[in-house]
């Protein structure tokens, strides 16, 4: 198998999303190579996580973010490279290019991937399916297969890497390549994306109203969590919509989610449930959030919330 | 202005998932199918476009003969024309694009309205396959637009922010929660759809490029360590976070 993963950078960045890309693909028995579009300076952040040959991508219309000549220029380098599998992160960038890559690769497409294997040299993954009720075990019928990986499930592993051998490649692309071009950037300043969190703290309509919301926020202060909500309180206008975690809001892989007065209905599980701890606060001992739930504790968020943030800012200090 | 909408009819989110005797696909029986709910924000946005720019909405759906209902929706919520492609039992998401692909390319859209995802699979990429498959522009999870001759400016959500993305017509816009607020069809409309023509449209390939080999239920693996709310209690849930699973 020979694996070319996708690997992006955010002003210089190397972005947590490709680094999991990178820990996947090393946990199957194959040949890795990156393809990046970035400045080959930003590489070494990625050797740590065992990327030893890269090809490098350049081209004037590259100048410019482009999705759709981004795609293009992936393309051809895997094509060059003889790629049998493409791997992309699933952050928002590798969804917009993943399947454009897929179709001029005339490969098969598997998004949201939770589980890779190999399986007798062909890849083969897992994906939950029908809001985490089920999951399907895919593969592709075609020579090349493109993936997407669910953000945070494939943990990336540091492995302490050496030099990356870089090999520069230039595409072929023309303007009607570049169709699409990103023209700026708004970043929602000082305030913690649940995409981008490692830790989530949600609330749900047991905070009773947007007041009481600094009661999740103090808990996620000393966490340094991101905070979230479900869908009733979003829709009652206390929260913003861009914290909305759930079937019709965000899909997060936390590696702790709390969930405060949320009662775990299957579209809010549907975006939370492959996170790796999950904790419930509720006062309601059949609520469903406690099902999938690792700890919880049975009882009222006003009560809870402040003896809890209390006692983790003892232990973290913050 | 030429819109066409995508429609696909998914298990209303709290249906039971039972896996069929061949564990390969899900059992129907008993399942209750609805509009997904991402598709009432393209429909909407198709409207809006026919009301600012006039021109005609075309609905199409890939599906069984059940999948009429949604268009009877669509038809019901104000789209001019409804589509079916008949799919083979086995499609996947590149024979739905391509099936779409056949029907678009006999209609020349100048716009073509996706939801962000389909609820049942959730695979995300019907507008970036249907644009590459058209050679069109694609831009998902796009929350605001706004068309000024052939100029295409919209805003699509990302993590921590938005990000500015221009194309120009003809292009595929899959939409997003935020873009617009669907309306409700109307008891008269409801009515009037139920005798409205549903065209059939045969597609050329029923080519697949994805397989799936089995489908289970996951099985919880989560640890169900459920404590009371006393000093003691939130003690030792502390510790338990700390210590024991380290998640924090
Ligand atoms: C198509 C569709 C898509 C949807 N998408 C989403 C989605 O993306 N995300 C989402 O979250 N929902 C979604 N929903 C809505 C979902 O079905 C639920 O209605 C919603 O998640 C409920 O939010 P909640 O848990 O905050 O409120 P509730 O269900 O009202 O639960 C409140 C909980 O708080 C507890 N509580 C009350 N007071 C206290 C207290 N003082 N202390 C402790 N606990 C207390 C209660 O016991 C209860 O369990 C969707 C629904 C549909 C139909
Ligand atoms: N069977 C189908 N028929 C028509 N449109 C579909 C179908 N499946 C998906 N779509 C469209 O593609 C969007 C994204 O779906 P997906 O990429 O499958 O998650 C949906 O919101 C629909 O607009």
């Amino acid at each position: 198998m020979k694996i070319a993963v996708f690997i992006e950078t955010h002003n210089a960045q190397g972005i947590r999303s490709a680094k999991e890309a990178l820990t996947a693909a090393r946990s199957l028995n194959a040949e890795i190579v990156g393809i990046t579009t970035s400045n080959a300076d930003a590489l070494h952040q990625f050797a740590e996580y065992g990327l030893t040959t890269c090809i490098t991508v350049s081209h004037d219309l590259l100048a410019t973010y482009s999705s759709t000549a981004i795609a293009s220029a992936v393309a051809q380098a895997a094509k060059s490279a003889n790629a049998n599998v493409v791997m992309f992160g699933g952050n928002a960038s590798g969804k917009e290019i993943a399947p454009r890559v897929a179709v001029k690769l005339q490969a098969g497409y598997i998004p949201d991937v939770v589980e890779v294997q190999d399986a007798n040299g062909a890849l083969q993954c897992v994906r939950p399916v029908f809001a985490g009720k089920a999951r399907e075990h895919v593969k592709a019928t075609t020579t090349v297969t493109v993936v997407t990986l669910r953000p945070n499930v494939f943990t990336a592993k540091a492995v302490g890497g050496g030099a990356v051998t870089t090999s520069a490649f230039t595409p072929e692309l023309t303007g009607n390549d570049a169709k699409v071009k990103t023209t700026g950037v708004t970043r929602n300043e000082g305030k913690l994306d649940v995409l981008e969190a490692d830790i989530i703290v949600s609330g749900g309509r047991g905070m009773k109203g947007p007041e009481h919301f600094t009661l999740v926020e103090d808990l996620a202060k000393p966490l340094g969590a991101a905070v979230g909500a479900s869908r009733a309180v979003v829709d009652a206008g206390w929260r913003p919509h861009g914290d909305q975690v759930g079937q019709t809001g965000k899909t997060v892989s936390p590696s702790l989610y709390v969930a405060c007065g949320i009662s775990g209905a299957v579209q809010h599980l549907a975006g939370m449930s492959s996170s790796k701890v999950i904790v419930a606060i509720n006062k309601d001992k059949e609520a469903p959030i406690f099902k999938v739930a690792d700890y919880g504790i049975i009882g009222d968020v006003f009560e809870v919330l402040p003896k809890l943030t209390a006692k983790i800012k003892e232990v973290t200090g913050k | 202005m030429n819109i066409l909408v995508c429609i696909s009819q998914v298990p209303d989110t709290t249906a039971k998932i039972v896996i069929n005797s061949a564990g390969n696909a899900v059992d129907p029986a008993g399942i209750k199918f609805i509009l997904n709910p991402y598709d009432e924000y393209a429909i909407e946005e198709g409207l809006r476009l026919r009301e600012k720019f006039t021109g005609t909405v075309t609905a199409v759906t890939v599906g069984g003969d059940s999948a009429k209902e949604i268009l009877r929706t669509a038809l019901a919520m104000g789209v001019d024309k409804a589509v079916i492609i008949k799919n083979a039992e086995k499609s996947d998401s590149f024979s739905v694009a391509k099936n779409i692909a056949d029907y678009a390319t006999t209609l020349n859209p100048d716009v073509i309205l996706l939801g962000r995802q389909s609820i049942d699979y959730d695979s995300f990429q019907m507008s970036g396959t249907l644009g590459e498959l058209m050679n069109m522009a694609s831009v998902s999870m796009v929350s605001k637009l706004e068309i000024t001759g052939t100029d295409v400016a919209m805003e699509r959500d990302i993590e921590g922010g938005k990000e500015s993305v221009q194309t120009s017509l003809p292009c595929v816009i899959g939409v997003q929660k935020g873009i617009n607020e669907p309306r409700y069809p109307k008891l008269p409309d409801i009515m009037k759809a139920k005798s409205k023509p549903i065209e059939e449209f045969s597609p050329s390939s029923q080519e697949t490029r994805v397989q799936t080999i089995t489908m289970d239920i996951p099985a919880s693996k989560r640890v169900g360590k459920i404590l009371g709310d006393t000093d003691a209690d939130i003690a030792e849930f502390v510790r338990l976070l700390h210590e024991d699973a380290k998640a924090f």
